[in-house]
């Protein structure tokens, strides 16, 4: 049997006669270093741009070259923009996984293959279709040692002919891609896209059951991911000191900001920096730079994952007791220790609440998209500021990597204000100040910034023991004072946090509790609840810690409340519960997911079925 | 009938403040600590050259030397982090506001042990900040263990011998890229004004390693810390002169005998060779001269090295004159027109 035929077709299970329409998944397993990145953001842009909703996952190992990668390319008329479990459509290009990864396949589903890995023996419930990449790859690419990179190319072609996506959107997205400064690589790409396209308008004529076509959904929208929607969002709040340390996967949050920094946060007018970006030499450098930045009055930033966020801790602490301002980026990752680098968790939630030795509590919010990550980090510097603490920004690597597609950003309206902050005028008028003393009843008192031109202007800094003024001490009543002052500024934050959003679902016994990226999942898992089981579900996606009274009348609305964890040990739970009162506490019930990837929707909805007994 | 003496005018510098505005509060070290001299001498260095207090920023670490700074200009903002990383905090500061005069103390556990690693990236960086190391080869706030710097051979007061050779701070300072290195002894008033003031003038990283004996700790027989230890072995380099920008240098130097380094601000520090001709500029030679006198078993003070041509890491990122931290919104947020070409970029 030649490898070149595709399974028989009477083996297949019965199908619609109709094609599913821009409702599948496309996953592409490769090597990583293959270039097969480009390939697949050209294939997911042109989706994008043929109008209908798109996101992509990229499953990536922790390492240069040669181990394996799947990148996920989910198209869906009803907008779901989270991981889907079901594959519909697998590009199979790398031999160590090819086996595998057909037979995890649902029946019914489609496999373009590399010719010799001969993957149509393994099944005969599945649409086969050879490709000889090899041969394809030779005449377009007559240079031997780039045809590893350009080889993905030929499988944008062949699956654009398959699913039905215009060539001319695959050149849109192909240019964009590279830019003009790489026009012949793209025309050599370009090269590559074709050959597979007319190979597979010759080689395969048999129906395949999914297809794209045009939509009008995406009209204005942009894609990008979460670390550079972070990166803008310091950009326009204003950041001026950056100091950072590199670790996967919230490198590219800095690295990005870089890029826009040097094009639009330079002076015009002398040409020098409005900002300073320094690599660290390690996380305990890059958190006390940002401290120091903070305490002189820079609006100061630093990104790290888990392992950075532990060696920050004892810094942290001192940045909550001598109350000084900066943004924390924690784009988590699976730990514990070095875990799994660049797999994506919500695993460090209580360790960054709970932050440092002794009592400290600091303030966390959670951005579920790239809005929020662009709109919260501006938030995330005025509360910093606003509160003179430490504020943490918990995204993840779902969020952080990949890329989304989203609404343009709106221009921040708001003016920047930086706090409680006394100059050389304020001083002369007050004739001094008392650096921790509450005044106005929010737990926040006034500070000063070094270099200020009065002579009363100085305060002393320090971790130890302070009293009002900011003298040492170690008197009980001092400490205990200055502690009680820090908990109410705490409580007063409540406050002024982002609110949660609800998803209200009239009648509903049960409801969600959910934060950050498993808002897709989540959101998917309501409706199928409702079509599947007739189940209504409510939904509060919370935006941060601490919680707010709305989260308390959310439970009390509900019977049971499912709160969402993608960690093993139920954190957000855990959260919960060291502040609810009992009776609340009893509704909880927890689902939970820590694999690494992406939550979906198939997992939260048969978690809740089997809790809810059905 | 009464006359009415009236009283004596109060001193002041040339910017017309008192003593009174560059000292601080009471000091809670031990009478007879080394660190206390040194907290004097920054106080004098400081009235003497009239600067504005409030344009310092002081910074340290954990530990008996890291509570000093509450100890000296008062006027100043202070800043007492945690054990080992001053440094950062000192970076960060600078970052946000160039037109601070740093100033931080650390001990020999701050600098030579745990926070090593951000002494030695400080140094690479050539921060401008005057980096003043209290060493007394002890942990004082713990009650009297060996630190990094203590030497080999030296006793602890449990008799205790140390077996491991000490770190010099001064020759890590001068290999990885520190502009202005010194050591000086906390007892001697004049050398270790001159150095201040130096590197108060100076533009770079000044790292001033003063040995500065634990009255408590390591202050007997067996210490190479101690007091008598370094009136045995101190072996000055050169005696040192210190001339302000702001005052006439136009004083006779006899020939030979004199070199004179211009600093930054247009000061002047002008070295009296004593019994050896030493250039301060060439820093191979000042590493040599570590080396010998280790091997003598001098402790060496003076000025070990400077270097004025060498841009500091300030000047590498090339930030605006005003400090950024408190740039306009105008300067720190871009415009409208700046996220709608972005978000074209990204459709």
């Amino acid at each position: 049997m030649s490898t070149l035929e595709a399974s028989p077709a009477e083996s297949l299970p019965e199908r619609p006669h109709h094609s599913v329409v821009n409702d599948f998944s496309i996953q592409i397993a490769t090597v990583n270093g293959s270039g097969s990145q480009t390939a697949n953001t050209v294939l997911m842009r042109s989706i994008f741009q043929m109008g209908i909703p798109v996101s992509g996952k990229n499953m990536f190992p922790s390492n240069i070259a040669g181990l394996p990668t799947w990148f996920t390319i989910r198209a869906s008329k009803h907008g779901y923009i989270g991981r889907r479990k079901e594959i519909d459509f697998l590009v199979a290009m790398n031999p160590e996984t090819a086996r595998e990864d057909v037979m995890k396949l649902d029946s019914g589903a489609a496999v373009v293959y590399d010719e010799p890995l001969k993957l149509n023996e393994l099944r005969s419930d599945l649409h086969f279709f050879p490709v000889p990449f090899d041969k394809l790859v030779a005449p377009v690419c007559p240079e031997a040692k780039l045809r590893k990179l350009v080889r993905n190319m030929i499988y944008d072609g062949v699956v654009a002919r398959l699913l039905s996506i215009e060539m001319d959107e695959i050149r849109t997205a192909l240019i964009k891609q590279f830019g003009k400064k790489k026009a012949k690589a793209a025309e050599l790409n370009w090269g590559a896209c074709q050959a597979g396209y007319e190979f597979a308008a010759q080689a395969f004529t048999q129906s395949i059951p999914f297809k794209v076509e045009r939509m009008n959904a995406t009209a204005g929208k942009i894609i990008i991911d979460g670390n550079a929607a972070c990166a803008l969002g310091c950009m326009f709040a204003g950041c001026t000191v950056v100091t950072w340390y590199p670790i996967t996967p919230s490198s590219s949050l800095v690295e990005t900001m870089i890029g826009y920094m040097k094009r639009f946060r330079v002076d015009p007018e002398t040409g020098k920096a409005t900002f300073a970006i320094v690599q660290a030499e390690d996380e305990l450098a890059s958190i006390g730079m940002a401290l120091g930045a903070g305490w002189a009055g820079a609006r100061a930033m630093t990104a790290t994952a888990g392992p950075g966020i532990s060696l920050m801790s004892e810094f942290i602490g001192l940045g909550y007791y001598a109350e000084i301002p900066v943004v924390v980026f924690d784009v988590e990752r699976v730990g514990p220790s070095t875990g799994l680098p660049t797999r994506t968790a919500q695993s460090d939630l209580i360790t960054t609440a709970l932050l440092s030795h002794g009592d400290t509590r600091h303030p966390l919010f959670f951005p579920s998209s790239p809005e929020e990550c662009f709109s919260m980090t501006i938030e995330a510097f005025e509360f910093a500021e606003k509160f003179q603490t430490p504020t943490f920004i918990m995204s993840d690597l779902d969020l952080g990597m990949n890329n989304w597609m989203a609404d343009a950003f709106p221009y921040p309206e708001k003016p920047i204000t930086r706090g409680k902050v006394l100059n050389a005028e304020d001083l002369e008028r007050l004739g001094g100040f008392a650096r921790y003393k509450d005044i106005d009843g929010d737990g926040v008192g006034y500070r000063t910034l070094p270099g200020t031109n009065h002579p009363a202007a100085s305060y002393f800094t320090r971790g130890s023991g302070h009293n009002e003024k900011a003298q040492y001490t170690e008197r009980e009543d001092d400490y205990v004072n200055n502690m009680d002052r820090l908990a109410h500024k705490f409580e007063v934050m409540r406050k002024h946090v982002p609110e949660p959003v609800e998803r209200v679902a009239e009648g509903a016994k049960i409801g969600f509790i959910a934060f950050g990226t498993s808002d897709y999942a989540v959101n998917e898992s309501c409706d199928q609840l409702k079509a599947e089981y007739q189940i209504e579900a409510g939904y509060l996606r919370l935006r941060a810690y601490p919680f707010t009274e709305k989260m308390l009348d959310f439970i009390r609305r509900h019977d049971r409340v499912y709160v969402v964890d993608q960690n093993r040990d139920a954190q957000l739970l855990g959260l919960m519960r060291l502040e609810l009162a009992p009776d609340l506490i009893a509704k909880l019930r927890s689902v939970r997911y820590y694999g690494g990837l992406p939550l979906d929707a198939r997992t939260v909805t048969d978690d809740v079925i089997k809790q809810e007994g059905k | 009938m009464s006359t009415t003496v009236p009283p004596p005018p109060k001193k002041v510098n040339r910017i017309g403040l008192e003593v009174l505005n560059y000292k601080g509060s009471k000091t809670t070290l031990c009478a007879g600590c080394g660190h206390n001299s040194i907290s004097e001498r920054i106080v004098e260095c400081f009235y003497e050259l009239g600067v504005e207090p409030w344009t310092i920023a002081k910074f340290s670490g954990i530990g008996c030397s890291s509570k000093s700074p509450a100890y000296f200009l008062g006027r100043s903002h202070g800043f007492n982090g945690v054990h080992g990383r001053m440094p950062a905090i000192a970076t960060g500061a600078l970052l946000a506001n160039r037109t601070l005069l740093g100033v931080g103390v650390t001990g020999d556990g701050d600098t030579a042990s745990i926070g090593i690693g951000q002494f030695i990236h400080m140094v690479r960086r050539n921060m401008p900040l005057i980096y003043v190391i209290e060493n007394n080869g002890v942990y004082g706030l713990t009650k009297g263990q060996f630190s990094a710097t203590a030497d080999l051979g030296s006793t602890l007061k449990t008799g205790t011998v140390n077996d491991l050779p000490p770190f010099d701070c001064c020759a890590l300072a001068l290999r990885w890229g520190a502009t202005f290195v010194a050591r000086s002894f906390s007892g001697d008033k004049k050398q270790l004004q001159a150095i201040i003031k130096t590197a108060i003038a100076h533009n770079g990283l000044s790292v001033i390693d003063v040995i500065s004996p634990c009255v408590t700790f390591n202050d007997h027989q067996g210490s190479t810390k101690s007091y008598s230890y370094m009136k045995e072995h101190e072996s000055m380099l050169h005696e040192l002169d210190f001339v302000p920008y702001y005052e006439d240098i136009a004083v006779e130097i006899p020939e030979g005998e004199v070199r004179e380094v211009e600093m930054h601000d247009g000061s002047h520090l002008r070295i009296r060779k004593l019994h050896r001709d030493y250039d301060p500029t060439n820093r191979l030679a000042a590493a040599t001269l570590l080396e010998e006198a280790d091997a003598r078993g001098e402790v060496l003070t003076g000025v070990l090295y400077v270097n004025t041509s060498k841009p500091t890491f300030l000047e590498q990122l090339d930030l605006v004159d005003q400090p950024i931290a408190t740039l306009p919104e105008s300067k720190t947020r871009p415009s409208r027109a700046v996220l709608d070409q972005v978000m074209e970029e990204l459709r």
